[in-house]
């Protein structure tokens, strides 16, 4: 053994305690300490999620002392949850530990992510090319009245599918016409559009269905059942027979991460969003790309209200029915900052918790209630930078004047 | 735990974005030069011609829905007054005051912040966190006598408006973080926590409604309803709380015009740098100016509780648009006091002739209730549009300039 062989292996112990490995540590056992007490292996004493929970947001704070503050914060918040779930999950009967924490909770947490992820990634593109879209909300509504009517209309969920996909872009292109050539105030453009879609959904329904209900049994999107993953033990409850939105949402995601970054027209949407002053120099037309996102925002929310009507819901619709749901999608992208994955995984986030609020009942149906608010929590303590920092597009919600 | 130095708010301002439409208090102070009276109305009745031919593409007659609209909301009454409500046009009339009534506060609140250059979405949330405290004053302390009740129900629900908003005025002042996103996640936050109050189970719900398993909260007790002045008590009469909504705009007009503290937070509205390089504490008339709007919608959000609903259930949570519609009486109103009475005269009269009111077969009360969001949503477009009205104006002024040099010339 040599003196520079005794320095490598204490290198290597440092390595081993640097702060990012403290921090991945820390978030690990913070989930460690909700699933002790979870099936299959049920710890049946509160004291060792307390220990493990309270172990991990300690190295925690250590991590984000040393400068990794997104890290570091983020493992004390999964310690925090992961003791408050342990000490909720061993109060409780394992009979009803099975009934909320089983296979169909990974479904319905796709099923309620589904329309976030749709409208999250329209208002992406809509707001890294430099329009603010508070209007998502109106959008997706949009596309669920116009997705049910297009179905009921047309005979064929694809009818309703392409209803939804119009009528979402006609109120976005009404958002965008005020956003960039009247140059109207984005915000407000954005609240006009969701008092319109409110106001237009809730009168048409009336008037075309007379008060009454959606006739039942129209055609809806049908699920997809994978042919041998469906009769697995664990994932064919979970994945076996998704919707197909719930598919295409995830090839959406893929597919607006390769666009954003890693194409031409995805660099011009980001300079748009960035310095259009620059973009137009060389030669983009900060216009059209902005028309273009815009349009492509509404299509892609009404996307989201479609699956919400004739996807998961069966085929009905009722006033106001996205009830906030545009909302927690412009929630979601901005936790997760701007980026498809992270909006992605933020929906995933937000469509766990009011999947579990739906099943926390067993326990107590009034702190399930609260699980509701946890979305907007969580960004509120996002965007005020505790948890890392999000970004907008530098030239978000200015409007441009061609010179 | 370091906080990072807040961004200013907006470094390296594009020159592009710094003429016609930088910040909002620009556009406001643009919108204020762009003509008086005439652009709102205009606005209006250009939304009103749009709503009307979408009553006209369904088959009905738009006159005949906005004359029982107008009907519906009591407004003939102005053609024979009298103070018996037992008629229904004074009744009808009593309703429209009552909601006018919190639309005044609510818009108030949302013209209070735009004029410090911030823009309050959050008047739904501010004004459900009033109701939710007048609801737990109003039936906690029922030993209480009658004034003192009132008295500490009205500022405890105004001070919780306050806090509501202050929370995003104080996230903007630290860490820079957006009073739009903020706010409308506050409003989202207070929606769920009413859920909970009121739920089954909850702690705000009623002793009786709790046995039954009915999401309502407890009633108010007797000593904290306000005294009614115009109508029967039981069947929601007019309450005091419209003459405390008119003292608001006094209060609103008298604060932004008269004092240092309105000076400072026009001040910031125009101008945060030029503000702060007056000496003027940018931060600090952040938090106070939405803390303040914050208030207006509290105060209403009491004064609805106490005044007239004494409970609220979880199923009236979504249906409430108090709040949201201050946003349209705002912007109509110009964010002035006395537009914003104007203002919100004109959307209580569309709230209760559309959805309460309308006693014809001409148009269905639920159809007529979602004309109002239309009539609304174009409303708030349109008044969003100074471009567009901008433009129409000076094309005039220059017509007219033409004309006067033309005459000029000619008598030359």
């Amino acid at each position: 053994m040599s003196i520079t062989a005794e320095r490598q292996s204490r290198e290597a112990l440092l390595r081993l305690a640097s702060p990012r490995a403290v921090g991945i540590l820390a978030l690990l056992l913070g989930v460690f300490a909700a699933f002790l007490s979870l099936p299959p292996i049920e710890a049946r004493t509160i004291l060792w999620p307390i220990l493990v929970g309270v172990v991990g947001a300690a190295l925690g704070v250590w991590t984000a002392m040393r400068g990794l503050r997104r890290l570091g914060w983020g493992a004390v918040v999964l310690s925090a949850l992961g003791i408050g779930l342990g000490i909720l999950a061993t109060r409780s009967g394992s009979e009803n530990l099975n009934s909320v924490f089983t296979a169909s909770l990974i479904a319905s947490m796709l099923v309620f992510s589904t329309p976030l992820v749709f409208a999250g990634i329209g208002g992406m593109y809509s707001e890294r090319s430099g329009v603010v879209n508070i209007g998502l909300e109106g959008m997706m509504l949009m596309g669920a009245f116009f997705g049910v009517y297009g179905a009921d209309k047309g005979g064929s969920w694809v009818a309703g599918v392409v209803a939804a996909m119009v009528a979402g872009g006609a109120l976005a292109l009404v958002h965008a016409i005020f956003a960039i050539h009247l140059r109207a105030d984005q915000i407000v453009g954005g609240t006009a559009v969701n008092f319109l879609a409110l106001g237009i959904t809730g009168y048409f329904f009336f008037q075309l269905y007379h008060g009454e209900d959606v006739p039942v049994g129209i055609s809806t999107i049908p699920r997809v059942n994978l042919p041998w993953i469906g009769d697995l033990h664990f994932l064919g409850p979970a994945i076996g027979h998704l919707n197909l939105m719930v598919w295409i949402s995830f090839l959406l995601v893929v597919l607006s991460y390769v666009v954003v970054f890693k194409t031409p027209i995805g660099l011009r949407i980001r300079a748009c969003g960035e310095h259009p002053r620059a973009a137009d120099t060389v030669g983009i037309n900060v216009y059209a790309i902005r028309y273009g996102c815009v349009v492509l925002s509404g299509v892609l929310a009404a996307l989201g209200g479609a699956y919400l009507s004739i996807g998961f819901g069966g085929g009905t619709f009722n006033d106001n029915m996205t009830a906030g749901r545009g909302f927690i999608a412009l929630a979601a992208m901005i936790f997760g900052n701007w980026r498809p994955f992270g909006t992605f995984y933020a929906a995933l986030l937000f469509g766990f918790s009011t999947a579990l609020a739906y099943r926390l009942p067993v326990y107590s149906a009034t702190a399930a209630t609260l699980f509701q608010a946890l979305p907007y929590v969580l960004t509120l303590i996002a965007v005020a930078g505790v948890i890392g920092r999000t970004v907008p597009p530098a030239a978000d919600g200015r409007p441009y004047t061609k010179q | 735990m370091s906080v990072e130095p807040p961004p200013s708010p907006d470094p390296a301002l594009p020159p592009e974005t710094v003429a016609p439409s930088g910040t909002v208090a620009s556009r406001i102070a643009l919108r204020q030069r762009a003509g008086g009276v005439a652009v709102p109305v205009l606005t209006a009745l250009l939304a009103f011609l749009i709503g009307g031919l979408v009553v006209l593409a369904t088959g009905h007659n738009p006159l005949v829905a906005y004359r029982d609209i107008f009907n519906g909301a009591g407004l003939n009454w102005f053609f024979h007054p009298s103070t018996d409500t037992a008629r229904n046009d004074a009744y009808n009339l009593s309703q429209t005051l009552l909601q006018t009534t919190s639309l005044i506060l609510t818009g108030l609140a949302v013209a209070f912040a735009f004029r410090c250059g911030m823009f309050n979405i959050g008047g739904q949330g501010q004004y459900f966190v009033g109701l939710f405290v007048g609801a737990w004053i109003g039936h906690a302390f029922a030993g209480m006598a009658t004034a003192p009740h009132i008295l500490l129900g009205i500022v405890a629900a105004t001070l919780g408006g306050a806090v509501w908003a202050g929370i995003a005025g104080v996230l903007k002042a630290t860490v820079g973080a957006h009073e739009v996103i903020t706010t409308i996640m506050l409003n989202w936050i207070a929606i769920w926590v009413g859920t909970y109050l009121f739920g089954d189970g909850g702690p705000l719900q009623g002793a009786d409604n709790k046995a039954a398993h009915v999401p309502i909260s407890a009633d108010v007790a007797n000593s904290a309803k306000l005294p009614v002045f115009w109508g029967d008590k039981d069947l929601q009469g007019l309450h005091i709380g419209f003459f405390v909504a008119i003292g608001a705009l006094v209060v609103f007009s008298l604060l932004l015009n008269r004092t240092t503290l309105g000076y400072e937070v026009r001040a910031v509205g125009y101008n945060p740098e030029s503000a702060a390089y007056g000496g003027i504490n940018v931060k600090k008339n952040l938090v106070r100016a939405l803390a303040i709007s914050g208030a207006f919608a509290g105060l209403a959000g009491g004064l609805d509780m106490l005044g007239y609903l004494y409970r609220y259930g979880v199923s009236d949570i979504p249906t409430s648009a108090i709040g949201f519609l201050g946003i349209a009486v705002a912007l109509l109103g110009r964010n002035t006091a006395v537009g914003v009475a104007l203002g919100a005269l004109l959307f209580g009269a569309l709230l209760y002739g559309t959805t309460h009111g309308l006693q014809s077969s001409t148009i269905d009360p639920q159809a007529a209730g979602n004309l109002t969001y239309m009539i609304q949503g174009l409303i708030v477009l349109f008044v969003g549009a100074d471009v567009l009205i901008l433009a129409v104006w000076n094309s005039r002024r220059r017509l007219r300039r033409r004309e006067g040099s033309a005459t000029e010339a000619s008598a030359a």
